[in-house]
């Protein structure tokens, strides 16, 4: 590489004061508040616009669990935060296990919302019973894609760790992740409040 | 490696600060001992303490350069004009 190139990529490094991984993640992430902003203010659109009377949503959808599921997912958020210190201070044993105990935490996640679609379903609840279910599906099913997507890319972070790709304090690919997760859990935080609690 | 220099938050005082929140909004959203419009108020209320939370502490937001932080914040405007200026059309 000639040295003039080298100057340009090591000035373009410095960027926003990111290395390059985040400040990607982070303009993702842009990208993605305005994707969950269109689907929440199309359910709040629909609900307050709506002409007949919207249903209760704790009538239909069971809280005690979701809020359950809810504390689950904070609680993965704090492992993934705890994992990306263990990255930091190059701690591979705490990296490998808050790694695990992340991906078990997201995997419960996803494992009790497929739960409670199975039983709406059951009740009768569908996408297709008026603009509730519908606004209802389509929101918590693309959060619970984001979760999913999450879960797998955190397995795929935890092989790595597990074969020393994170030693010597190389912990930008575990920012970057943890950065999507925490990402995934405040939108939750959002739509649980929006959706259950209204 | 040279970002994350910042001192480490204390992470388990901020999940119980998270955990607590949690609770609180429950209690207020299933014992209904608030008018309507007020419970909505403080669930929203509660719901962006929790998200800001977790951006400034988890996502490290309030240890990243301001530019980021600018950058981070542009689409929070134009999502607020999405959701309240359509609402304004049902006057709620």
């Amino acid at each position: 590489m000639s040295h003039a190139a080298t100057h340009t990529i090591e000035h373009a490094e410095e960027g926003l004061g990111v290395y390059t991984q985040k400040l990607g993640m982070w303009v993702f992430l842009c990208s993605e508040v305005m994707f969950f902003t269109a689907l929440i203010g199309s359910y709040i659109i629909l609900r307050w616009g709506s002409a007949e009377s919207w249903p209760v949503p704790a009538e239909t959808l069971n809280i005690p669990v979701t809020a359950l599921n809810t504390f689950i997912l904070i609680c993965s958020s704090v492992s993934m935060v705890k994992a990306y210190a263990a990255a930091v201070h190059d701690d591979q044993r705490g990296l490998k296990r808050w790694l695990l105990t992340t991906v078990l935490g997201g995997a419960t996640f996803v494992g009790v919302q497929a739960y409670e679609y199975i039983h709406l379903i059951g009740k009768g609840f569908l996408p297709s019973s008026g603009l509730f279910g519908s606004t209802f599906y389509t929101m918590t099913g693309f959060h619970g894609f984001h979760v999913t997507c999450g879960v797998i890319s955190m397995a795929y972070c935890t092989l790595r760790a597990f074969r020393g790709k994170y030693a010597g304090g190389n912990f930008h690919g575990i920012e970057t992740v943890g950065l999507y997760w925490h990402f995934v859990d405040l939108v939750w935080i959002i739509l649980f409040t929006i959706v259950y609690l209204f | 490696m040279a970002t994350a220099e910042h001192k480490h938050p204390n992470y388990i005082a901020i999940w119980i600060y998270l955990a607590v929140l949690t609770g609180v909004e429950l209690v207020v959203a299933l014992l209904h001992f608030l008018p309507r419009q007020m419970l909505i108020g403080a669930l929203i209320f509660l719901a962006i303490w929790k998200a800001l939370l977790v951006a400034l502490y988890f996502m490290h937001l309030r240890f990243e350069p301001k530019r980021l932080v600018v950058m981070v914040l542009a689409p929070l405007p134009l999502a607020v004009i999405l959701v309240l200026f359509v609402m304004t059309e049902f006057g709620k």
